[in-house]
């Protein structure tokens, strides 16, 4: 049985004035039905570039320039605009990080429900209000009827959240893929969304791709994670595993960046310099001029090994025990 | 391009690479020049009433004139010389509508940044005579005000202001009371610098933008208000015509024929003023933060 | 809402008072005022007569109470040139001007939002940056200078249409209208289009930006992540979202197109409000220049008043109190 979504070598480029701006520069993924992964990275690695590219939603200038996207067995990558637009939202979804801004200030809650509904499918007006109403309890909001009738700016963020996550189910897709979509909510509220959300994935089989910069987020969630660095995975493996032994330095990095892990008193540890400018990568590991460990040969591009059982893209991976 | 050269160079790499927005400035700076060496160029100085011949009257282009010289473009219903008094008339143009642009953007600049810095009572009650001064349309405000004053550069220059500043006032304030609300500026204002210097080294600078943006629109709108003035018959004396004048005395002749009279002034004040709005247009873009993705 | 509505009312009422205050000061204190009404070699006795039966021999603040209290129970006084009530006079120039900017602003609506939208939709496209170049002509050449070239095109050279006047009128209401007749199409045509291109570039400039800025803005590319359409994305989520601004510039595009229309009617002759208030002005005609000036605040106010409204009632957050 095919994966729910399959992505090899995925290369989405952005060609603006100041150059060629290679935000995905070959990603392969893979999600099974029901499972989550996690795709981590900071700000600028590509991570939201990724899930954009996955739905088909790069605009001039930029566009997919090589790669495979399979949903269910099915390329989406090459597929006409109507071909793909009626993938999109029926059979795979995205929600966003701010809901206040993804959801339309002036129009109704059952009015956006109803042009999703709409978009894929001849309903009536009764369908169309129990399939909405329907939606919004699944997602775990207290009053259905209520939300359907209000505004976006009624709402709560963790409220508008759920809405967006019920538009995302409406039509039982078999992936969703959400882009930080607890980021903007206060921590407490983000509890109740991953709950959610493991919830409906274990009751409809969804697979779900969960893009964070937020490494407790991924913990408590994902099944697999995948780490992001300039456009590439430099990691991927099962969550614990690699939370627990990460074989990648960057990934090191990133774990021991955590404030909770100092003691008080100490220097926050860090990782020095900064992300490159993804218009004039250096050849070779994008790492490199960050990692304490590269060497001369890191001046030629690590390509991503199967290092008993992880996945990891580093010509000097950290040690297995 | 360096990433970390000047904003100034970055801006100028940039507006560069708009052919027509670069070919605009191009003209810009051919007509101000022209205009500033007028009497260089210029066989006859139309100011000079003593100087003009009426038998001279109504000549179509290429006639030669009593003066022994080429009628280039024609001659008035008055025997000046159009050439001449097109680049006089440019000058008379560009002077009232920078002029005008300038001052009101000082007036307008400063009562909006010190409104929303005067705050309370003091600020409704600027903003409020702003807006209703805004609601009315300022061609309407510029007719009134110059038939008020009577005729002459002076005063037509402050009936101009008097229209515009409104534009510059409101965008100041706004984008002083945005500033103001930001973060830093409480963190500036908590340090021991006097809030005069925070106006002037933190808000200021921050404000600049949308100023120039409003002041780029209003130096053509004000050569164009003035022209629209002076058509109407108000605004400049007959003995100094500025284009709009000449445009004016020669709209009698266009049906019978004379079309000369009326069209070349209008197209230098064509050209002009379509050659500020494309700079303008260019440096708005490059300004506007939304459009940034 | 009732509360937002009443506080609106107050303030409309309160900036009237103000404007006509203003423009009493300003037009009679400047000036001498006599010097229209009485020829020059009149005898000094008349010179006291006059004074006296106009009031000139109050105080200001005088003539400014009779003022207000004549303009309340409607008399807003006698032209002096025309020696006629200016009610009476600016009522009867009215129709023609109304018409006038009606058949422009909607004009330059109907035809500048659509091609605004397109040329924010499809920004890259040749059409579209020859829309917006067009657009910078629009709003760059002078009315009087767009006037006189149309003249000169179509009415010189071409011979299609009329130079000036208002057509055949057909008596509606007790009012003549000219856009009912065929004829009065054809002197329609030309000043209305004048008028009407500037604001036409303005609409096509706002309705780009704004369709430009909707696009790339999250709730549609949320939308659009759902597979909802684009034509669908466009009508019923964008288009919502910015009639507001352009609900908005509409009133005041009205207002201003009127304000404007002055430039147009004196180029095309067109009997209206534009050319009875430049006529006004360079004959010193005073009660017509206040009254003029009052009407005309008055009307801005009242647009100003119904654009809020407007504002209110399409965009919900507003009601609420909130932005």
């Amino acid at each position: 049985m095919s994966a729910a979504l399959e992505v090899r070598g995925l290369k989405t480029h952005f060609f603006t004035r100041i150059g060629a701006v290679k935000a995905v520069d070959g990603v392969d993924l893979t999600i099974e039905r029901g499972r989550v992964l996690g795709l981590v990275g900071e700000s600028g690695s590509g991570k939201s570039v990724t899930g954009l590219s996955i739905l088909g939603l790069i605009d001039h200038p930029g566009r997919i320039v090589e790669g495979s996207v399979r949903l269910d067995g099915q390329e989406l990558v090459g597929l006409g605009r109507d071909a793909a637009r009626r993938v999109r939202g029926r059979r795979i979804a995205m929600i966003f990080q701010d809901p206040m801004m993804t959801l339309n200030p002036v129009l109704r809650v059952g009015t956006q429900m109803s042009m999703a509904l709409r978009a894929h499918e001849k309903v009536s007006n009764a369908e169309v209000r129990e399939r909405s109403l329907k939606a919004l309890s699944r997602v775990g909001l207290p009053a259905p009827e209520q939300c359907l009738s209000a505004y976006p700016h009624q709402l709560s963020g963790g409220m508008r959240q759920r809405v967006a996550i019920g538009i995302a189910l409406l039509h039982s897709p078999s992936v969703i893929v959400a882009d930080e979509p607890t980021t903007a909510l206060d921590v407490s509220i983000q509890a109740q969304i991953l709950q959610e959300m493991q919830r409906l994935g274990a009751e409809t089989g969804v697979a779900l791709v969960w893009i964070t910069h937020d490494l407790a987020v991924v913990s408590s969630l994902a099944h697999d994670i995948a780490v992001m660095y300039a456009g590439r995975i430099v990691e991927y493996g099962p969550t614990a595993e690699v939370l627990a032994l990460p074989r990648h330095p960057y990934t090191r990095g990133l774990l021991d960046s955590v404030p909770g892990e100092a003691r008080p008193g100490e220097k926050l540890a860090q990782i020095p310099g900064s992300i490159p400018a993804l218009v004039d990568l250096p050849p070779g590991c994008a790492f490199r001029a960050r990692c304490s460990r590269a060497t001369s040969v890191c001046e030629t591009m690590p390509e991503i090994a199967d290092i008993g059982g992880r996945l990891a893209r580093c010509f000097h991976p950290l040690e297995a025990a | 391009m360096r990433r970390d050269a000047s904003p100034f160079l970055r801006f100028w790499v940039e507006f560069a690479e708009n052919r027509l927005a670069l070919f605009a400035l191009g003209v810009v700076v051919l007509v101000v020049g022209a205009a500033i060496l007028a009497p260089l160029f210029t066989p006859q100085d139309p100011y000079d009433i003593g100087k003009l011949v009426l038998g001279d009257a109504r000549r179509p282009p290429g006639h030669v004139g009593s003066g022994g010289y080429v009628h280039l473009l024609g001659t008035d219903a008055q025997g000046r010389d159009l050439w001449s008094a097109i680049l006089y008339g440019l000058r008379i143009s560009i002077q009232i509508g920078v002029t005008a642009g300038v001052v009101a953007f000082i007036v307008g600049g400063s009562l909006g940044t010190i409104a929303a810095f005067a705050g309370g009572r003091t600020e409704a009650l600027i903003m409020r005579f702003i807006d209703l001064q805004l609601s009315f349309p300022a061609i309407l405000l510029a007719l009134v005000i110059s038939a008020i004053l009577g005729q002459g550069k002076w005063q037509l220059t402050i009936a101009l202001v008097a229209s515009q500043y409104a534009y510059f006032a409101r965008t100041a304030h706004g984008a002083a009371v945005s500033e103001r609300a930001k973060e830093y500026i409480e963190a500036a204002l908590s340090t021991p610098l006097s809030s005069r210097v925070v106006v002037f080294r933190h808000i200021l600078p921050n404000c600049m933008p949308p100023l120039i943006v409003v002041a780029t629109v209003q130096i053509a709108n004000a050569i164009s208000l003035e022209a629209t003035l002076s058509f109407l018959g108000l605004g400049l004396p007959v003995t100094h015509p500025s284009l709009g004048t000449l445009i004016s005395n020669g709209f009698q002749y266009m049906l019978s024929g004379r079309y000369w009279i009326s069209i070349y002034p209008g197209i230098a004040l064509i050209v002009l003023i379509l050659a500020v709005n494309l700079v303008g247009d260019q440096i708005r873009d490059q300004l506007n933060p939304r459009l940034q993705r | 809402m009732l509360g937002f509505l009443i506080q609106r009312l107050l303030q409309a009422a309160a900036v009237m008072v103000v404007i006509s205050a203003l423009v009493f000061v300003g037009v009679f204190a400047i000036g001498n005022p006599i010097d229209v009404l009485i020829a020059p070699d009149a005898t000094q006795d008349i010179r006291l007569d006059t004074i006296r039966r106009y009031g000139f021999d109050q105080p200001l603040w005088k003539q400014y109470l009779n003022f207000v209290t004549s303009l309340v129970q409607g008399d807003f006084g006698r032209s002096f040139v025309f020696n006629m009530p200016v009610l009476q006079l600016i009522l009867s120039r009215l129709p023609a001007t109304l018409e006038l900017t009606l058949v422009a602003v909607i004009g330059a609506t109907i035809i500048g939002v659509p091609l605004g939208m397109y040329a924010g939709y499809r920004p890259y496209a040749t059409a579209s940056r020859a829309i917006m170049g067009l657009s910078v002509l629009g709003f760059s050449l002078p009315t009087f200078w767009i006037g006189i070239l149309f003249i000169m095109g179509f009415a010189v050279e071409l011979g299609w249409l009329p130079a000036g006047g208002r057509g055949d009128t057909v008596e509606v209401w007790g009012v003549q209208w000219s856009v009912l007749t065929l004829n009065g199409w054809s002197h329609l045509v030309l000043p209305a289009l004048t008028l009407s291109l500037f604001r036409m570039a303005l609409m096509i400039r706002m309705a780009r930006a704004g369709m430009r800025e909707a696009m790339l803005s999250d709730y549609v590319r949320f939308a659009r992540a759902q597979g909802i359409s684009d034509s669908k994305v466009i009508f019923g989520h964008v288009l919502k979202n910015i009639s507001i601004p352009l609900v908005t510039v509409f009133g005041l595009e009205l207002a201003a197109t009127m304000a404007f229309a002055v430039v147009t009617e004196t180029i095309f002759s067109w009997p209206g409000l534009g050319k009875l208030i430049i006529d006004s002005i360079q004959s010193l005609d005073r009660p017509v220049m206040v009254a003029y000036l009052m009407l005309v605040a008055f009307l801005f106010i009242m647009i100003n008043f119904s654009v809020d409204i407007a504002y209110a009632a399409l965009d919900p957050r507003v009601r609420s109190g909130r932005t």
